[in-house]
């Protein structure tokens, strides 16, 4: 667990024996990876090194980004979340249907966050206070939140509010001619955000302990109740969130979006090196498994002799392997 | 249920009180009382809405009406739940059945459009063969993960819920593939003495289980695994064998529904065959009284939950509500559902309750 501290004096004995902390030899391993991925990508295609690449890489998976910190948080906290795909949906159509009615953008934005944060508390409620497994009460969630989205309306509803789409296609430009958008601004303050909150306040801290150990976290005295409520208000957040940027990439809601996007959040959180046990894991990670995630997707446009579906076998095989080496892990340090 | 405190055999045969063997208190106390009432309450809400739903009529030699379609459309939720019913019971839960029925369909679909003779029976039950076949490897592989490897089963079983509809895609190439074969769409559309082929499969399905369950020892060992894996194994059951065959079973399952519901359209879309299945059938499990933590299991309980799903899909378009909202009962019902179940709800419940009834209640 601790570092090494080399006996010789020698500042390269030092930088050579080093060996960083195996806290983060998860996140090290998967940063490695990408960087591999991107390089292997660079010596195949043309133009795959460009940094223009990298940032629409984080331009095309900025929701997946927002969406895989709260599930860190929840998973982190020893649970898990199913309904944040449909959840990401109820917040398109919500967003939508509220731009149509003539609302003003910024009433509607908010209706959406405070709508998804409280179908997240009211899940963690049913999961702290009736004990309700993860599994089972966020599936009510996602046939809730689906179930919503089919009442508001069934069509696909486009988005032409003004702010809307002024958000989605004003670009920032950054040295050396490369341009970012704001979606991208926020998915990375919001991995900034969540990566304080769990590393240096005491409802990070508390997040860590109940994941560890619950019975434990309740005999020290921590407030157990408000973090397992809370790791999914805060998810619920992250699924409103990711769903205005969702809205914003697709400009429509739309009642069959994001089927299925729980599944890449929860691989993107588990390539991120997270302990799917809960108690071990970093929100950094989370986000380079969603970079990990998104490379393979630029692999497959990149080539063109690829089929798409080439990349939900490829996102398979890479939580395989990850979630094996996890177990193997575990077992060596007890 | 609350009291998974005392072994299996005990709860099952002394869960009502001996000295009051009166056929209603038997009744009142059998855990298949609350489905059973929901799906009953169901059905009148449907006749009260159209007084003709229960009515059945002979044409042709087949039976036709409501109850019968819903017989019919349970079949594939029925077969994925009855594997996920054993799956469950050993602590386990299997997230890859929506796409094991994927590659069956989309294996069965393609074998028969690649045949000589499309048309051909031999062809159909070759290629249903072969499907489940390809579900057997696919059910040892999920095995394989949680009792050897020793992976949570929720997280093995995720890895082919991700890749397995690429997979299935990667069958089809894509395509949504279509298939001219009477053999095969009579597997979801056709009749034998009267009563739907596939609902006969499924029922077939569920009274092999249930002879193989209960009239040998296997059910209880099931039962023992998913009360205390460790203890079994001290007990000398071998636990890895046992779960290894539920998985198994449960992919079959899955595969016989995957080609059900391609038969029933006689193609295959790989992307929506099966979607969201998983959720269906744990759903009928929870529904039906075998709760998600293992242990005691109750195959009929799992059949009215099935019947139950099926209903109530029939009932929101029958009483004017637009089908689309079928997820929001779903989730109505999965919260219901949950919250009698909770012990916490329940002890609320019990403070208001009398006494004596409290005194003969259970251990915990």
């Amino acid at each position: 667990m601790s570092a090494v501290t080399a006996p010789s004096s020698s500042v390269w004995d030092q930088v050579r024996s080093y060996s960083p902390p195996a806290r983060f030899l998860p996140v090290i391993v998967t940063f490695a990876l990408f960087l591999g991925m991107f390089g292997a990508g660079g010596l195949r295609y043309d133009g795959f090194t460009d940094p223009q690449v990298f940032l629409s890489l984080l331009l095309d998976n900025s929701f997946l980004i927002v969406l895989a910190v709260g599930m860190t948080f929840v998973i982190l906290a020893g649970g898990i979340d199913l309904s944040v795909g449909s959840v990401v949906a109820l917040s398109t159509m919500i967003a939508a249907k509220t731009l149509a009615l003539g609302w003003s953008p910024y009433l509607s934005i908010v209706t959406v966050l405070v709508v998804a944060t409280l179908l997240g508390t009211l899940m963690g409620l049913l999961i702290h206070y009736f004990e309700i497994q993860p599994f089972i009460a966020t599936l009510a969630g996602l046939f809730l939140a689906r179930g919503l989205t089919y009442l508001i309306s069934v069509e696909s509803i486009p988005i032409t509010d003004q702010t809307f789409s002024e958000l989605a296609f004003r670009t920032i430009t950054l040295p050396g001619g490369y341009y970012t958008t704001w979606t991208v601004v926020i998915a990375v303050a919001t991995v900034a955000v969540a990566a304080y909150v769990l590393a240096r306040t005491r409802f990070g801290r508390t997040v860590y302990a109940v994941g560890g150990n619950e019975a434990s976290a309740l005999l020290m005295g921590l407030r157990v109740a408000v973090v397992k409520v809370g790791v999914y208000a805060i998810s619920g957040f992250c699924a409103g969130l990711g769903g205005l940027l969702f809205a914003l990439y697709t400009l429509s809601g739309y009642s069959l979006h994001a089927v299925g996007m729980e599944l890449d959040a929860i691989a993107a959180v588990v390539i991120g090196g997270t302990l799917l046990t809960g108690g071990r894991g970093y929100v950094l990670g989370s986000l380079v498994g969603v970079l990990v995630l998104g490379t393979i997707q630029t692999f497959i446009s990149f080539d063109g002799g690829l089929s798409s579906w080439w990349t939900r076998i490829a996102i398979g095989v890479l939580l395989l392997v990850f979630v094996v080496v996890q177990r193997v892990m575990t077992r060596r340090q007890p | 249920m609350t009291d998974t405190l005392t072994p299996p055999e005990a709860g099952r045969r002394t869960a009502s009180p001996v000295r009051g063997p009166r056929l209603v208190a038997r009744l009142l106390a059998s855990p298949l009382l609350w489905p059973v009432m929901a799906l009953v309450v169901l059905l009148v809400v449907n006749v009260v809405a159209t007084p003709s739903f229960l009515d059945v009529r002979l044409q042709d030699g087949h039976l036709y009406g409501n109850v019968v379609d819903i017989a019919r459309n349970s079949a594939p939720v029925l077969l994925v739940a009855l594997g996920m019913t054993l799956v469950i019971a050993t602590r386990g839960i299997d997230l890859s059945v929506g796409a094991i029925a994927a590659i069956a369909g989309a294996v069965a679909c393609t074998r028969i459009v690649g045949a000589g003779d499309e048309g051909a029976a031999a062809t159909a039950i070759m290629a249903c063969t072969v499907a489940l076949a390809i579900c057997v490897l696919l059910g040892l592989w999920n095995g394989f993960l949680v009792s050897v490897v020793g992976i949570q089963p929720i997280i093995a079983t995720l890895v082919l819920m991700v890749a397995g509809r690429g997979l299935a895609m990667l069958v089809t190439d894509g395509q949504i593939t279509t298939v001219n074969n009477d053999t095969f769409s009579n597997l979801a559309s056709g009749f034998v003495l009267g009563l739907p082929l596939a609902f006969l499969v499924a029922v077939a399905m569920v009274a092999v289980t249930g002879v193989l369950t209960r009239r040998t020892a296997l059910g209880m060992l099931i039962e023992a695994v998913g009360i205390n894996p460790e203890a079994s194994r001290l007990a000398g059951v071998r636990s890895r064998t046992i779960i290894w065959t539920v998985y198994v079973f449960g992919a079959v399952c899955a595969g016989l529904a995957g080609v059900i519901i391609a038969a029933n359209t006689n193609s295959v879309n790989a992307n929506s065959l099966g979607l969201w299945i998983e959720l269906d059938a744990i759903l009928a499990v929870v529904i039906g009284g075998t709760a998600l933590t293992g242990g005691r299991f109750s195959l009929l309980g799992t059949v009215v939950g099935a019947l139950f799903i099926t209903t109530l899909a029939r009932t929101i378009p029958n009483i004017g509500i637009p089908s689309e909202a079928n997820y929001l009962f779903k989730a109505m019902v999965v919260v219901a559902v949950c919250l009698i179940q909770s012990p916490r709800a329940r002890a609320v419940l019990r403070v208001r309750r009398t006494a004596p009834v409290a005194r003969k209640g259970n251990p915990a």
